[in-house]
């Protein structure tokens, strides 16, 4: 079976650094930031990129509707 | 390796990458006024994009309750008012029986429905009202600085109980859901989280059910959802969800408390 791809994007503005996405990752692709955004806080980035399937799970914890989450359609 | 993340990006886009999450339409551009890691945030998303997936967009009144969602109207992109504190319920029986057609709901925290609210709650339920409930069980006062709600758990500390809930001196927890499903103007009544993904999928089902019930026209259907307050918890994000799992869950079991009756 070919290995199921995807990517997130974040809002990084909107980003309150609760880090429940971190935690909500089945597969480690992200870690926190070290820099901070406009409003100080530090945000999530893709330390794993090659690891995320786009399942959507950081995304359906957001409280703050950040993430949007990419993937490539599996082939039949 | 360092993988390039943009190039990694792009690589998957031009592999025919589609979005298969994004933010829903029914949420405004406004920034959430809640802490980071609330609850109510996610609450807020699943209700709007329910409300989307089903076009009911213009067809939905929300209305919303003295309490940190105080201001949810700034929020959700479709028609709400805010009630007086408890009342959401009444004002929406107003609102549904001068506008039956409409999908109309109430979201009330636990200080806002469970505590000043409880006389509203209890003969909206009575009454059997074609509205649905959404009540954000956190278990405190999160918008006035954490102090002991109904809900507050046995031990657990607040400002107002900085030694922790006493029952000698402060009572019980109060599950006035549980209670709620005795009358028998209630259709449908769950429990149910949004700490973990799992859960968040389990609790859309159920936002959905209670849209869904409105046309059947058989009363009150009410999704209780234990959520976090990492402030008022004096916890961070993480911990709060850990600490409700471990703690909210045991008193505030999750899962389905009232289905309707099959008919066969
Ligand atoms: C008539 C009235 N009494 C008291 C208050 C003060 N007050 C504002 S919000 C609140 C409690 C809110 O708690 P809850 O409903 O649990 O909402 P949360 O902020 O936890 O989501 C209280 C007591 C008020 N605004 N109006
Ligand atoms: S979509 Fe899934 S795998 Fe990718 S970062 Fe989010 S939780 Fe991790
Ligand atoms: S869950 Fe959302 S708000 Fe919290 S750190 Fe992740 S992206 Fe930021
Ligand atoms: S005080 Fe509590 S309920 Fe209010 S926004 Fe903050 S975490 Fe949420
Ligand atoms: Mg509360």
């Amino acid at each position: 079976m070919a290995k199921i791809k995807g990517f997130v994007e974040f809002s990084i503005e909107q980003c309150k650094g609760c880090e429940l996405c971190i935690e909500a990752c089945p597969f480690d692709v992200l870690e926190m930031s070290h820099q901070v955004n406009g409003k100080g806080y530090t945000y999530p980035l893709m330390k794993h990129p090659e690891q995320c399937t786009g399942c959507t799970s950081c995304a359906l914890v957001c409280p703050d509707v950040v993430i949007t989450v990419y993937k490539v359609p599996t082939k039949k | 390796m360092e993988i390039d993340v943009e190039q990694y990006k792009k690589d998957l886009l031009a592999q025919g990458a589609e979005v298969v999450f994004s933010k829903t339409k029914n949420l405004t551009d406004t920034p959430f006024s809640y802490c980071g890691g609330c609850g109510h945030g996610v609450a807020h998303r699943l209700i709007m994009e329910v409300i989307e997936e089903m076009g009911i967009t213009d067809k939905t009144i929300g209305v919303a309750p003295v309490g940190c969602a105080v201001i949810a109207y700034e929020f959700w992109n479709i028609d709400a008012v805010q009630a007086a504190h408890g009342r959401a319920s009444a004002v929406a029986t107003g609102i549904k029986r001068t506008n039956p057609e409409k999908f109309v709901f109430a979201y009330q925290g636990d200080g806002d429905l469970a505590a000043i609210g409880t006389a509203e709650t209890v003969h909206t339920c009575n009454r059997g009202e074609n509205i649905a409930i959404f009540f954000i069980n956190n278990g405190i006062y999160g918008m006035t600085g954490g102090q002991m709600a109904p809900t507050s758990l046995i031990g657990m500390p607040s400002s107002t109980a900085p030694y922790g809930r006493n029952p000698d001196m402060h009572g019980y927890p109060l599950s006035l859901t549980n209670l709620l499903a005795q009358l028998p103007g209630t259709y449908y009544i769950t429990r149910q989280a949004v700490n973990t993904a799992a859960n968040v999928r389990k609790c859309k089902k159920a936002i959905r059910q209670a849209f869904e019930n409105q046309k059947l026209k058989k009363g009150v259907s009410l999704v209780e959802i234990v959520t976090n307050c990492n402030s008022g918890w004096k916890m961070t994000a993480r911990q709060a969800n850990k600490w409700l799992e471990e703690n909210m869950l045991s008193q505030y079991p999750l899962g389905d408390i009232k289905v309707p009756k099959t008919d066969n």
